[in-house]
């Protein structure tokens, strides 16, 4: 039994874009260890999406390689939630320019990393034996993912009024964008309904206990739910998609099959 | 947040074993603002490419130090006491490496 493509396109989108956003931090970290522990989560996540891609890639024939997946698609075949692709600072126009806000980085791997502890557990059990491999690889990886960033939130909200209101304003502006892991997209359906994939709304009430937990021992609040509700996994993204995709992207594009 | 913020976070010694049954070895220092952040950041600094099973860390105020001004009658008496190294004895064959 194979997972749908789309499926392992939508798991393999949401690292990358992810590992490519943390690798913005590479030689710009607040500290030199944080540098190079962005760096590694980067580096696990852009690992990640290359065992989904290359499983993809398989199915999908036709000379597709995980290369022409990551490099060769454009904005609307990309099924990352839009989450995965917000700079990381308050939000603002795409082409518009700010500071990195360490505190948006930190709240966004710690709502992703929460959820892909769930995720990648219930997909050891998947009826597509690489995609379940690939899962338990996966989950070492992001339960370290989780303990850094709940570290640095915990220390940033329980910390001074300053990292306090920064982690605040980064929460408040992010976790809207959850909304989109609990609705079903067709591929998950897919998913599901073959055995390969996992109903994600049943994770729902054991991610926010996650949540909940660190949000209390950091003194943050939670902001009330509801609002839009994203649909990256749709292919239907934020204006800060084609911006992340024209870096990642121009070299492979400018020096086709380029090698080291 | 009542507790004063710290400006400058205390330095710390790493200390990684790099397999079971061996000692851990000093493998260089950082700045961290307490011991689980210190361990956080020497397993994404000092391990990153498998160079470990185990980490410590220590302040680094709490080790006591030789002073090197000490070195003349600390170290130097020993110089001449070579009768002190095991390399007088006959070490037989079926030892083998020691």
């Amino acid at each position: 039994m194979k997972a749908p493509v789309d499926y392992l396109l939508h798991l393999a989108d949401n690292a990358l874009i992810l590992g490519q956003r943390n690798a913005e931090w590479c030689g710009h970290g607040p500290i030199l260890e944080e540098d190079i522990a962005l760096s590694n989560n980067s580096l696990d996540l852009i690992g990640q999406a290359r065992l989904l891609y290359q499983h993809a890639a398989e199915q999908i024939g036709d000379g597709a390689t995980e290369d022409t997946l990551a490099y060769f698609r454009d904005v609307p075949d990309f099924k990352n939630y839009t989450l995965c692709e917000l700079p990381h600072m308050p939000l603002m126009s795409a082409t518009a320019q700010g500071d990195r806000d360490f505190a948006m980085t930190i709240v966004r791997n710690f709502l992703y990393s929460s959820l892909m502890v769930l995720v990648w557990d219930q997909l050891q059990n998947s009826k597509d034996a690489q995609l379940a491999a690939i899962a338990a690889k996966s989950l070492k990886e992001v339960r370290y993912h989780l303990r850094h960033s709940r570290d640095w939130l915990v220390r940033m909200g329980d910390g001074t009024d300053v990292s306090h209101a920064k982690a605040q304003t980064a929460l408040d502006q992010l976790l809207p964008y959850t909304q989109e892991f609990w609705t079903a997209s067709p591929q998950e359906s897919a998913a599901l309904a073959n055995g390969t994939g996992i109903d994600m709304a049943a994770l729902q009430s054991h991610w926010n206990l996650i949540v909940d937990e660190a949000l209390q021992e950091a003194t943050l609040q939670r902001p009330a739910a509801g609002g839009f509700v994203p649909t990256g996994k749709q292919g239907v993204h934020s204006e800060h998609l084609g911006f992340v995709l024209a870096e990642m992207q121009s070299l492979a594009r400018q020096h086709p099959g380029a090698t080291w | 947040m009542n507790a004063p913020a710290l400006k400058e976070w205390p330095l710390w010694e790493v200390f990684v074993r790099s397999k079971q049954g061996l000692e851990h070895k000093h493998c260089g220092s950082l700045h961290a603002s307490d011991s689980q952040h210190a361990l956080q950041m020497a397993r994404d600094v000092y391990t990153r490419r498998q160079e470990g099973v185990s980490i410590w860390v220590v302040q680094s105020s709490a080790i006591a130090a030789s002073e090197p001004n000490d070195k003349s009658e600390f170290f130097e008496p020993a110089s001449d006491k070579v009768y002190r190294h095991p390399t007088f004895y006959e070490i037989p064959e079926e030892v083998g490496h020691m």
